[in-house]
């Protein structure tokens, strides 16, 4: 239980999906001009997070990882290696996670469905979701770790729009050179919170 | 069609830059940039992605429905990852290792589904490859920029080998360890944007709040 709130705890702080691996960016500096947009946003990449995170474990070591296949009892499957699939199929569970997290919502919690909007087609390609799943095999988190995992980088890249959207919300009423207008100075804004997020790396757990 | 030709390959690089000004790509343009080597082949890998999934989508972008277009576009650039990502394995495993998900990350990165979407979808074969080319040249040349500052300066080193002789080894020179760190990427780019869009005006951002000069007291404007 402890290890699994150390990981938590990494995953938020230590090792930000956004601020430390720069993933995500993309919809990260587009959508971070109202705290708003940042904050739904923010919450449909915790839920597509948690549930993508720990499915693409189940495939990989299920399906595809080594020897994965011996449980369907077929004759020279230990032998099967299909880990070079894996770009291909997790790409594919995402697209398809988002879809049906998008119909069932639309049809059950239309709220929530409403709020996320546009969000959730958005998500199947921020590289936040992808990159979470190639984490996870990369580091070999079992099932209950890449819930975890998943859920924590989530949290983490949610507080990070979060508190841009914060900062450029203030920033817009400040007197900016003018090459540096827009892009430029969200750039270095985010590099001075990203190194705000550095001070975490002294934790020890 | 000679200057049409040439216009598709070289406007993306100052003129219309995936990093700069489309918001494309950046995820991967900050995360491999601390070393040349490792970003050259980055470079090369995306390049060569971009511009065969442009192709291939325009090829049968008659033929694909429009409702499942994204799922069409994302296995075409899936594919070409996997092959990309095996021949590294094989070819370079020391750099593929230190690219780690990254290459991965290529089929989610904003630049090759974007031009796929935007012209690929719209143009025949060879500008859509020549525009896969210019796009990637583009980010290239921000990618490679940024690793030449950051290892020059951050390591001492270029490609690897020693440049400024450094105080370790009985030179002169202390790595800046900053530049090894992620924020320093952030500032970099900031700074690049900056110095691109002094030299081209027209890519300046207009504010969204004027400040106006001396506002007198107890009157807000």
């Amino acid at each position: 239980m402890e290890h699994l709130l150390g990981l938590f705890v990494r995953s938020v702080f230590i090792e930000n999906m956004a601020l430390a691996f720069f993933l995500g960016m993309c919809t990260f500096l587009a959508i971070s001009k109202k705290v708003q947009a940042a904050i739904g946003l923010g919450i449909a990449v915790i839920v597509v997070l948690t549930i993508t995170v720990p499915a693409n474990n189940l495939i990989y070591t299920y399906l595809l990882s080594e020897g994965a296949l011996t449980w369907t009892g077929i004759e020279g499957m230990e032998n099967v290696d299909l880990s070079f699939l894996g770009l291909l199929s997790y790409i594919g569970v995402i697209a398809a996670i988002v879809q049906i997290m998008e119909m069932f919502l639309d049809k059950y919690v239309p709220a929530l469905y409403n709020a996320l909007g546009v969000f959730l087609p958005l998500i199947t390609v921020n590289c936040a979701i992808m990159g979470a799943s190639l984490f996870m095999v990369e580091r070999d988190y079992d099932l209950a770790e890449s819930t975890v995992f998943g859920f924590g980088a989530g949290v983490g890249w949610a507080l990070a729009i979060i508190a841009l959207a914060g900062v450029r919300e203030k920033l817009k009423y400040s007197d900016v050179p003018a090459g540096l207008q827009g892009l430029g100075i969200t750039f270095i804004t985010v590099g001075l919170m990203s190194l705000g997020f550095m001070s975490f790396g002294g934790i020890d757990l | 069609m000679a200057t049409k030709t040439k216009d598709v390959l070289l406007n993306p690089i100052f003129d219309n830059n995936p990093i700069a000004l489309q918001i494309l790509g950046i995820c991967s343009a900050l995360a491999v940039t601390s070393s040349l080597q490792v970003s050259f082949v980055m470079c090369v890998a995306l390049t060569l992605v971009t511009a065969f999934s442009s192709m291939f989508v325009s090829m049968i972008r008659n033929h694909i429905p429009s409702s499942i277009r994204i799922i069409v576009q994302m296995t075409i650039i899936a594919s070409l990852v996997i092959v990309v990502d095996q021949i590294l394995k094989a070819v370079a495993y020391d750099i593929s290792k230190q690219l780690s998900v990254f290459v991965g990350l290529i089929i989610t990165n904003c630049i090759v589904m974007g031009r796929a979407e935007a012209y690929a979808m719209k143009n025949p074969p060879i500008p859509s490859f020549l525009d896969g080319i210019g796009n990637g040249l583009g980010y290239s040349v921000i990618l490679l920029v940024l690793a030449f500052i950051r290892e020059l300066f951050g390591s001492g080193k270029l490609f690897g080998f020693e440049i400024l002789p450094l105080a370790s080894n009985d030179g002169w020179y202390v790595p800046n360890g900053l530049l090894l760190l992620p924020p320093s990427a952030f500032f970099l780019i900031g700074l690049f944007i900056w110095a691109l869009r002094s030299w081209k005006k027209s890519q300046v951002e207009a504010p969204e709040y004027k400040i106006a000069p001396n506002t007198p007291k107890g009157e807000v404007a």
